[in-house]
């Protein structure tokens, strides 16, 4: 700070002024600095080195030309990149390992030709361009006494003249016309339908549904499922290519598990399966992601979102997380066949919580 | 036959007829061998078997019982199989170094060759899934792109997309695949190891598998490529995102600050 600003800094004159009554020379002697809230003003002007000494402004110069130079080269070498390396050659770089040698040179083309202009433009305002501060005083915002006086009187001629306050019927029916207007993006609402009604409780099972798995796409027999194993699973008749499958799935699917039967502690959840077999829908009832975690020595199935923490071995029950309700499970037994088949539709409905599900 | 009984009180006679009795023996023996060698190969089974349980009582019983039937402080072994002994043991998990939520990974313990003789001994005891043939985990079979959907389905979710690992509960974790021999890989989904659920052949087939391991080979190894070269652990967009935002918009304030700190004035103030 230069010394122009202690100039107006307020000087404590009133050396007594915290001493025991009598003790002070002159109580009541104030006397402040004239106008402590005065303007200091700009602190003097200093030059830079590039304002006085013309070589190194030169070299500034150059510099700053170095940085754009280097910036059309790296632009000419993007192309060069993007014509000349194959899209799947793969290099070796330290420290980022085996990357595609194109993505590379083109980001590192690229950023150094970005970078470079930047830098460029950096340096040249900060070594070259003027500095000099300068003062530009405000004005108040409003307009002056005679532009606002005319403002109004024309617009009082507009209203006479266009017969506003006389024509009552044209005003009206113009009022009708600019409130009606907003009915029509009002009523392209409708489109956010139709309502789901029933949809969120249903889902594809129904009773007699074969129990398919994801990744062989056959039926699965009790057989095939060892304690331990988990199987994710999905109702057949559906078909990964259909046009509504996604929306299917994220009811429908499920995973199943098999428990030592001893160790399951619900006596529902047990009768709702097969011999240890539990077939739960996979989709947390939080916000729906797929929980299919599965410890299995713990029975513990978690959610990858927010690690909501379902014991399979007590009907899905809630022990850690958001989620508010049980995986719901869906009954299965077997069929003459031999096949696991669900014995009807989920009791709850699957997938994530939703205002009505009570 | 004359000329024979002429000869029968010749001194040699006794030699000769010696000589003919040991070839006689001999060949006997030849059209017995393969019979033997078969008898020889179950003792050496046996003989695994007998080593096996030695290095069992020594190493493993403390905690899995006399007779592998369990324990408080660890599983019965009964039925396991010979591949879950080869993955856990193989892949220094077992025996575990302290009790735990987890037996991690480390520098195995015993030798393959001990290895072979602890899972003769487990295999022994009851039936459980057998060490994979070499053809059975070798990634050149499989196929990545379907292996990559079925990854997705069935491990992702608990490994990562791209095998990276991820957190469980209570202090348990799964573990990252990164650079996992493909045989260890398949023993892992055919026993389903530690909170592992099992995906035995019935459920996922050895084909399945084999494209599984194909994928991971193509995506989880330290010669994996990354195009985009900072893969940051493939956890996805909230590890990424926070790396932008911490990292990136940091380094950029940074050198907003400095740009703006730096007095370019010929007298320093």
């Amino acid at each position: 700070m230069s010394t122009h600003n202690d100039d107006n800094t307020p000087h404590d004159e009133t050396p007594g002024e915290h001493l025991p009554e009598g003790r002070g020379h002159g109580a009541g002697e104030l006397s402040p600095a004239d106008d402590p809230f005065a303007d200091p003003g700009l602190p003097a002007h200093e030059h830079r080195r590039q304002d006085i000494d013309e070589r190194a402004a030169q070299r500034s110069e150059r510099t700053v030309a170095l940085l754009f130079t280097v910036s059309v080269l790296a632009t000419i070498g993007f192309i060069a990149s993007y014509v000349a390396i194959p899209i799947d050659r793969i290099v070796y770089i330290w420290p980022f390992g085996h990357v595609s040698g194109l993505n590379f040179a083109l980001g590192l083309t690229l950023g150094l030709a970005l970078f470079c202009i930047g830098a460029g433009a950096v340096h040249w305002a900060r070594t070259l361009m003027s500095d000099e501060e300068m003062v530009d005083e405000r004005h108040p915002v409003a307009a002056s006494e005679e532009v606002r006086a005319q403002v109004f009187e024309d617009f009082r001629q507009g209203v006479a003249e266009s017969q506003f306050g006389r024509r009552k019927l044209v005003r009206n029916t113009m009022f009708g016309a600019l409130a009606l207007v907003p009915l029509s993006g009002v009523v392209l609402l409708r489109d956010l339908g139709p309502l789901p009604h029933d949809k969120l409780r249903h889902s594809r099972w129904k009773e007699g549904s074969l129990v398919i798995n994801e990744s062989t796409q056959t039926p699965l027999r009790p057989e095939d499922i060892p304690v331990g194993a988990l199987v994710q699973a999905m109702p057949e008749g559906l078909d990964p290519h259909d046009e509504d499958f996604q929306v299917e799935i994220a009811k429908a699917a499920v995973m199943l598990v098999r428990l030592e039967p001893e160790d399951i502690k619900d006596q529902r959840s047990a009768d709702w399966g097969h011999e240890g077999i539990l077939c739960y829908s996979k989709i947390c009832t939080h916000i729906g992601c797929p929980a299919t975690l599965y410890e299995q020595q713990t029975h513990h199935a978690l959610c990858p979102c927010h690690q909501s923490t379902f014991d399979l071995a007590d009907g899905a029950r809630v022990i850690f997380g958001p989620a508010g309700h049980p995986l719901p499970q869906l009954r299965i037994t077997v069929n003459e066949d031999g096949y696991l088949a669900a014995l009807g539709d989920f009791e709850e409905p699957p997938g994530p919580s939703f205002w009505e599900r009570g | 036959m004359k000329k024979l009984s002429v000869r029968r009180r010749h001194p040699l006679a006794a030699f000769v007829v010696l000589l003919l009795a040991l070839a006689a023996t001999g060949g006997l023996y030849a059209t017995l061998a393969p019979a033997d060698e078969a008898q020889a190969e179950t003792s050496a089974q046996s003989l695994a078997i007998e080593e096996g349980k030695r290095l069992y009582e020594v190493g493993c019983s403390s905690c899995h019982g006399r007779g592998a039937q369990g324990g408080s402080d660890g599983p019965s072994l009964v039925g396991v199989g010979a591949a879950s002994v080869d993955f856990q043991v193989g892949t220094g998990r077992m025996p575990m170094a302290q009790t735990g939520p987890q037996a991690p990974e480390k520098p195995a313990v015993y030798t393959q060759a001990e290895i072979d003789q602890l899972a003769a001994y487990i295999a022994s005891l009851g039936p459980g899934p057998n060490v994979p043939e070499e053809s059975a985990y070798d990634p050149a079979r499989g196929d990545a792109a379907r292996g990559g959907e079925l990854f997705r389905s069935n491990c992702s979710q608990c490994h990562n997309f791209v095998g990276s690992g991820g957190a469980l509960t209570n202090g348990k974790e799964a573990p990252s695949l990164r650079d996992v021999e493909p045989r260890y890989i398949f023993e892992a989904m055919l026993t389903g190891p530690q909170n592992m659920p099992s995906f035995p052949d019935t459920t996922l087939t050895e084909q399945d598998k084999l494209d599984i391991i194909a994928w991971l080979d193509e995506v989880a190894t330290s010669e994996s490529p990354s195009p985009g070269g900072f893969s940051l652990g493939g956890y996805g967009p909230v590890g990424e995102g926070l790396f932008a935002w911490t990292f990136g918009i940091g380094a950029l304030i940074a050198v907003a600050v400095w740009i703006g700190a730096r007095s370019t004035k010929a007298r320093k103030s």
